[in-house]
């Protein structure tokens, strides 16, 4: 067994490197990567650059390296290698997934059925019909699911596991029977949860993202076998014919790297998570008029979000960031749109003063409890001082 | 007889609609009505979850290009649909 993995030449006594980039990082969505994912890549770029389709040594060797990876990645999604593929972006994969399925149902209908707070790239595919609306905390509504799918026209229904903006858990079983019910294949949008929260098994087609268990935020697409599923135009030649080229083989070795170096001790990482979670949601609910969003309890370990009254997003991001802390934000002036974070708006909640956390695993940012404390210590003043910038304090 | 105060916020962006409405509501009794009119598209999320937190009733019609938000202060739970589209 010669090429199964890559690794740097490793000097045992050291400690992997700690990765200063994750200092003060509370915003996971993307990266950064856990340490040894980054050494994985390092030495993949000299051992597995080539094209695995070629056959040349080095061609070879990366098809070897990477029939490991998709052997790695598979199973942490749940379905067979050769169900497998590994697309460019999460946004891709869901893309590429949705389309499939709808393609394969077209003489069935066009519809797709999916509630408010999917991922905008699965709104877009909804055409003219309105999102299953959701709770105050963001959960799908089960009943308005249920008669969804059951309407004339549906080729495909969506669920996310969890919303990776709020947290708030989907009750994935039930709507995974409406949907059989209803005889509508399924898509499981898993990007936000896979190696922070179990992957429920459901799903003709699973989504996730590399990112959210420290490797680089590659799509993985699981495609059941036996679900009905083509694409529209040419033959796509790489990845079980859904992408155009085969994927760079070093990100696919760094994301299995990740997932091996992760998936153990995920359960732990969550309960510690979940902890820390509920110290910031504490700490931001004891600010006066703070609005602490999504599911207190059935949430991700890692993700909470909260809303300050008469405060600016873009200035509550710049002002943590002054203070070492970088957070995420769903407000509308901190989107390069302009527009509000549609999760949201679709929860009825404020979407200005928006700020939103998302945990490292403790593994890529071994200080994140430190960063975590900081935050909860600076944040009553942060906001008044917003406020009183603002001339909105008291109001 | 006058018409309520019009809080005129058309052309700002969040969160500024929400501060002025908040600030014009400051020093008026509850049972007032006080309407916003405002175009931001996140006043559409921001006024009625302000009015939620403050216990105000609000009412959206939308009038073209912007929204009117009829805010009766203190007028309790929720937020009434729009009348018409």
């Amino acid at each position: 067994m010669a090429h199964t993995t890559v690794h740097p030449p490793s000097d045992p006594r050291s400690e992997p490197p700690a990765g200063p980039s994750a200092a003060g990082v509370l915003d996971a969505s993307r990266g950064p990567l856990h340490p040894l994912a980054a050494r994985t890549l390092g030495a993949a770029v000299e051992a597995a650059w080539a094209d695995p389709t070629r056959l040349h040594g080095p061609g070879r060797r990366a098809r070897a390296l990477l029939d490991t990876a998709r052997e790695v990645l598979a199973e942490a999604v749940g379905v067979r290698p050769d169900e497998l593929s590994v697309h460019a972006s999460p946004e891709d994969a869901l893309a590429v997934g949705l389309d499939g399925l709808r393609h394969a149902r077209r003489r069935v209908g066009g519809r797709v059925v999916a509630s408010a707070v999917e991922r905008s790239v699965v709104l877009l595919r909804c055409g003219d019909d309105e999102p299953v609306p959701v709770s105050a905390q963001g959960r799908v509504d089960p009943d308005a699911y249920r008669a969804a799918v059951g309407r004339p026209e549906v080729a495909a229904a969506v669920v996310q596991t969890a919303n990776g903006e709020v947290g708030t858990r989907q009750p994935v079983a039930e709507l995974a029977s409406a949907a059989r019910d209803a005889g509508v294949p399924l898509l499981l949008d898993a990007t936000a949860s896979l190696g922070r929260d179990p992957l429920p098994s459901h799903g003709d087609v699973v989504v996730a993202d590399a990112a959210a268990f420290g490797g680089p935020p590659v799509g993985l697409l699981g495609v059941r076998a036996g679900t009905r599923w083509g694409l529209p135009g040419p033959r796509r030649e790489s990845e079980q014919g859904r992408t155009l080229a085969a994927p760079w083989v070093p990100l696919v070795l760094a994301a299995a790297e990740a997932w091996r170096q992760t998936s153990a001790a995920a359960s732990a990482d969550a309960a510690a998570a979940g902890v820390l979670v509920d110290r910031v949601r504490a700490a931001a609910a004891g600010v006066p008029d703070v609005e602490v969003v999504g599911d207190p309890l059935d949430r991700l370990p890692h993700v909470v979000t909260f809303s300050v009254l008469f405060t600016d997003g873009e200035v509550l991001v710049d002002e943590l960031a002054r203070r070492g802390v970088a957070v995420a934000s769903g407000s509308a002036c901190s989107s390069s749109a302009l527009r509000p974070s549609h999760v949201l708006a679709a929860m009825g909640v404020l979407t200005h003063g928006n700020v939103r956390v998302s945990l490292p695993l403790e593994s890529v940012s071994p200080g994140r409890a430190d960063d975590v404390e900081r935050l909860c210590a600076v944040l009553p003043d942060v906001v008044a001082d917003v406020r009183r910038r603002l001339g909105t304090a008291g109001l | 007889m006058s018409g309520p105060a019009v809080v005129d916020a058309r052309g700002t962006r969040c969160p500024v609609p929400v501060i002025r409405v908040a600030r014009a509501s400051r020093d008026l009794p509850a049972g007032t009505t006080l309407v916003l009119l405002a175009d931001d598209e996140a006043a559409r999320s921001d006024v009625p979850a302000w009015a939620r937190m403050r216990g105000h009733a609000v009412t959206l019609e939308p009038e073209g290009s912007w929204t009117r938000y009829s805010v009766l202060l203190g007028g309790g739970a929720g937020t009434t649909p729009a009348r018409s589209t």
